[in-house]
């Protein structure tokens, strides 16, 4: 279906996109919604691996995973945002230099 | 029978000690006391059976102790006269001493302790006479001092008896060191400890040199020497004798038993035993009659300005402790030991008499407040005087026999033995002062007027203003026992109206029986001892070179030699007589005139002081260096506390890993894959 | 290099350029936005690779639900607008060392690997050409992999009463219905009141 694209190809920007994603959590000093969407970006990354994977083999099991990974992105995204808002209520800021409430 | 004596002590020990609490008091005395009276019936028969009787000496083996390369010690019970005589001796001082006991301790609440003591140290000194080579003998010498510590620290609620028992402990100890040094001395010479071998193989030691610290010294000096050193400790001579006053903290009854009659001499008997060994050292034997002179002479003149009833007897118990090895040092063996037995009886009724005094005067011990008691303590009265007049030597009592016998032989062994001539001047001074002391105990104690109220109740405040005067009167004027303390409540009296009563019939009997010993000892028995009975009475126990003439000798001294002692006694007394009867008063303005002589008496010489700088302040700096830069800074630093403070510190700078920002560990879980892909990418995927 | 290449290219580039965007920019609204931006392109490539109803999905889904939770959420907090901290360029050597490694690593991986021969999946769903995708997904998930559809399923349930549970606040002065007490009201403890029109109860 993809004869113009290797699969080689679609792995390396998967591979771009999550490593953009870890980068995001690593360096982000603003706020914790960043974080978020950057696990967003590597679940993304998974996806079209998933994807690009299924073109190649010709098998329809890999975009199932992908849906099934997609639904638990959204949910995962749903929660932590929930947990974000909550945490704000109780201390006021998202900024990610406060939160070290579990420093030991 | 031997096996009896030795060991029924043992058995009232364990019934006293370990059910005492359970059969209660008065069976824990009875069961001991009358164990003891048996032992006391066996130790008198065997004493005729074997030094006036025909029995033979004999050496049951109990059993081997333990073996060891060439050592080989056996558990073994020696009886020959001189056992014998000692059996006597420590059987009849220790059963009075328990009967005497049970009355004198009858207020305290912890008798069976006392009495499971007293058998113990009974237990143990048996032991040491009846030894048959040096490592039993040493098990008894080291037995009679535990017991000696026991029984000083018997009220340990009072620190000055844990600091007396422990300061007896430790003086013996010094002396004990120098008897294990002798004993291993004699193994390497002689290849046993056995005394039947070591005996046979003196005779052959006489010249022999031993190399020792880049010296050739004679060896049978050197081992003499060192077992000298033991019996100075035991027997509280000269330098080792700081002990044996303040050993007055224990109960009358224990110094009567332990301090005046069996454990301090057990350092006479020990040299007495080993009369095979010392026969070929003639230095040591020198040094002996040194020793024991010094100790006679110094022990005198402290004891004529203590005002503790006790010390005084104390200090009479090392002086004459003085003459028993002054004649055993010039050659007169059986010397040292008739004057062990006449001296038993006299010192030990003395004790027990000062017992009597003691609790009738409710545990007052300091002599300045008693006086005229002889209308309120009769018995006790004449039991005293008697003890006196033996102790002083006045003719025909035991005490004139034995120690008369020791001047006349210091005399005599001037001829051979340099020292023994400073022996005989200083012997015959220490009769003079022997007998001032004596009579001065007496007279301030049983005549004259009652100088203060009985002060068992109120003793501190009295005190304080002669403590400021005369250093060292805390031990000494502070009286009161614990116990008086503590039982003191049914005793529902004032002390001003209290009158002294005599003492109960459990305390007079054994007074009376000493008393009749210290009269009759004496001449019963100079004869078998060291007169012309001596060789069928010893039997050889005794052993006396071919060159030792010493009993003869000493009978043919002049007269001029055998009546100064007389005199001296007689001087003696009647200046006791005019400073404490005829002109009260006198000795404290002789004090008061020779402050410095006086103190110094009174301080002993100042010994403790001069002890404790020299070795006591020097062993706590060791101590305390070792244990704090030593003990704490280096081995718990680099140790437990090192390791402990270091997991600490490390823990501290790793748990700044956990900083608490999800970012932070994210990054970690990073580094983490990068490694891992990184490791199987150069590795390979095995 | 044809249509196909071509539109892969684009696609990719700017999928990347705005996941770049997303966790430099300094406003999160402009990272969500952005955010946006790479899910449309993403959604492109899963349309050249032939995944065409997961394309769509992810338009919705992502773009239209998650998205916009996101923009709901950065909009309601009082998020400042935090200046680039000094801390960041600490971690950046660093940092971007090891992402760097990571993505060469990653790709030398890809680059030099081989399918094995026996692989390709365990149980084969072909793409049958004759039918769409969509239905084709369909065909397979709620017969084979049921199980896993009804878990997402409870996934999603579960997630929406924590979401609820974490958020909700009730307000005291907010009126809501307590039906439980509204059947439980008898007619004794109500009063009818006539109103007049636009007048509202007095009182």
């Amino acid at each position: 279906m993809n004869m113009a694209v290797s699969l080689t190809q679609y792995l390396v920007v998967a591979a771009i996109l999550f490593t953009i994603g870890v980068a995001g959590i690593i360096l982000n000093r603003k706020n914790i919604i960043i974080i978020l969407m950057s696990v967003e970006l590597i679940l993304l990354s998974v996806n079209i691996n998933f994807v690009a994977f299924s073109a190649f083999h010709s098998d329809l099991t890999g975009q199932v995973f992908a849906l099934f990974v997609l639904t638990v992105a959204a949910a995962e995204a749903a929660i932590g945002l929930a947990i974000l808002v909550a945490y704000y209520r109780n201390r006021g800021s998202i900024a990610v230099e406060d939160i070290n409430a579990m420093k030991g | 029978m031997i096996v009896a004596i030795v060991f029924l002590p043992l058995l009232g020990f364990i019934i006293a000690g370990c059910f005492g609490r359970f059969i209660g008091a008065r069976p824990s005395e009875v069961v001991t006391t009358s164990l003891l009276f048996v032992c006391l019936l066996f130790s008198w028969i065997i004493f005729a059976q074997v030094g006036f009787g025909t029995a033979e000496a004999s050496v049951p083996v109990l059993g081997n102790w333990f073996t060891s390369g060439a050592m080989k010690v056996d558990w073994a019970l020696r009886v020959d006269t001189l056992t014998a005589v000692m059996l006597v001796v420590v059987t009849t001082v220790s059963a009075l001493v328990h009967l005497y006991s049970i009355g004198y301790m009858h207020e305290d609440p912890s008798r069976p302790r006392f009495f499971a003591f007293l058998s113990l140290f009974t237990f143990a000194m048996l032991m040491l006479v009846t030894a048959d080579n040096l490592v039993q003998m040493f098990f008894g010498w080291e037995g009679v001092g535990l017991a000696s510590y026991l029984l000083i620290g018997f009220w340990y609620e009072k620190p000055s008896a844990n600091a007396a028992a422990i300061k007896a402990f430790v003086v013996n100890r010094v002396g004990d060191f120098g008897f294990a040094l002798g004993i291993f001395l004699v193994f390497v010479l002689t290849n046993s400890v056995a005394f039947e071998t070591i005996f046979a193989a003196a005779p052959g030691l006489a010249g022999k040199q031993i190399h020792f610290f880049g010296m050739n010294a004679d060896a049978m000096t050197v081992t003499c020497l060192l077992l000298f050193m033991g019996a100075m400790g035991k027997s509280a001579q000269f330098l080792l004798h700081t002990w044996l006053p303040d050993a007055m903290e224990g109960p009358t009854p224990v110094s009567a038993l332990i301090h005046a009659a069996t454990m301090v001499t057990a350092g006479v008997f020990m040299v007495a035993r080993l009369s095979p060994l010392f026969e070929q050292a003639p230095e040591a034997l020198a040094f002996v009659t040194f020793i024991g002179a010094t100790t006679a002479f110094f022990a005198a003149t402290v004891g004529l300005v203590q005002n503790d009833i006790k010390r005084v007897i104390a200090y009479s118990t090392c002086s004459q402790l003085g003459y028993m090895f002054v004649g055993i040092g010039v050659g007169g063996y059986s010397l040292g030991m008739f004057h062990l037995f006449t001296h038993a009886f006299f010192k030990g009724l003395l004790f027990l008499g000062a017992g009597s005094v003691i609790t009738a005067m409710h545990h007052e011990q300091d002599m300045r407040r008693m006086g005229g008691l002889r209308k309120d303590l009769p018995v006790t009265f004449w039991a005293m005087i008697i003890g006196t007049l033996a102790l002083t030597g006045f003719p025909y009592t035991a005490g004139n026999y034995s120690k008369d016998a020791i001047i006349e032989a210091a005399y005599a062994g001037g001829v051979h033995q340099s020292t023994a001539v400073y022996a005989y001047i200083l012997t015959t001074i220490a009769v003079a002062f022997t007998s001032f002391y004596s009579w001065r105990l007496i007279f301030m104690t049983f005549f004259g007027e009652r100088q203060l109220a009985p002060a068992g109740h109120d003793a501190p405040s009295a005190e304080t203003s002669d403590a400021a005067q005369l250093h060292d009167e805390g031990k000494s004027a502070r009286a009161t026992d614990p116990h008086s303390a503590a039982v003191h409540d049914d005793h529902a009296h004032e002390p001003q109206d209290h009158v002294p009563h005599e003492s109960p019939w459990v305390m007079l009997i054994p007074l009376i029986v000493l008393s009749i010993g210290a009269m009759f000892a004496g001449i019963i028995y100079a004869g078998p001892f060291i007169g012309h009975g001596f060789e069928e009475f010893w039997k050889g126990s005794l052993y006396q070179s071919a060159d030792n003439h010493i009993l003869h000798e000493m009978h043919d001294v002049p007269f001029l030699v055998r009546i100064l002692p007389l005199i001296m006694m007689a001087g003696g007394a009647l200046v006791a007589w005019y400073m404490y009867i005829s002109a009260p008063g006198t000795a404290d303005a002789l004090a008061r005139a020779n402050p410095l002589l006086y103190r110094f008496l009174l301080n002993k010489w100042y010994f403790d002081e001069l002890y404790d700088i020299i070795f006591v302040r020097p062993a706590f700096w060791i101590g305390r260096l070792l244990w704090r830069g030593g003990d704490e800074r280096v081995i718990d630093g680099f140790g437990p506390d090192g390791i402990a403070a270091r997991v600490i510190d490390v823990t501290n700078r790793v748990v700044r890993l956990q900083t608490g920002y999800v970012y932070h560990y994210a990054f970690a879980m990073l580094i983490g894959v990068a490694v891992i892909i990184t490791w199987y990418l150069v590795g390979g995927v095995r | 290099m044809n249509l196909a290449a071509a539109f892969f290219y684009l696609f990719s580039a700017i999928m990347i350029a705005s996941a770049f965007i997303v966790i430099v920019a300094r406003n999160p609204v402009h990272s969500v936005l952005f955010l946006i931006v790479a899910f449309v392109n993403a959604a492109g490539l899963f349309m050249i690779a032939g995944a065409e109803f997961l394309a769509m999905i992810l338009i919705v889904v992502y773009v239209g639900a998650v998205a916009v939770l996101f923009l709901f959420v950065v909009m309601m907090l009082d998020v400042d607008f935090a200046e680039l901290k000094e801390g960041f360029l600490q971690y950046l050597p660093i940092g971007s060392l090891i992402g760097i490694g990571v993505l060469i690593e990653l790709v030398l991986i890809v680059g030099a690997w081989a399918v094995a021969p026996s692989s390709p999946g365990a149980s084969p769903v072909s793409i049958r050409p004759d039918i769409s995708n969509t239905a084709a997904l369909g065909q397979i998930i709620y017969t084979k992999y049921f199980y896993l559809f009804q878990a997402a399923g409870l996934v999603l349930l579960t997630a929406m009463i924590g979401a609820i549970v974490l958020t909700l606040q009730h307000k005291s002065d907010v009126k809501r219905q307590v039906v439980a007490d509204q059947n439980a009201r008898t007619p004794a403890e109500v009063t009818l009141r006539k109103v007049a029109s636009r007048a509202g109860l007095q009182g």
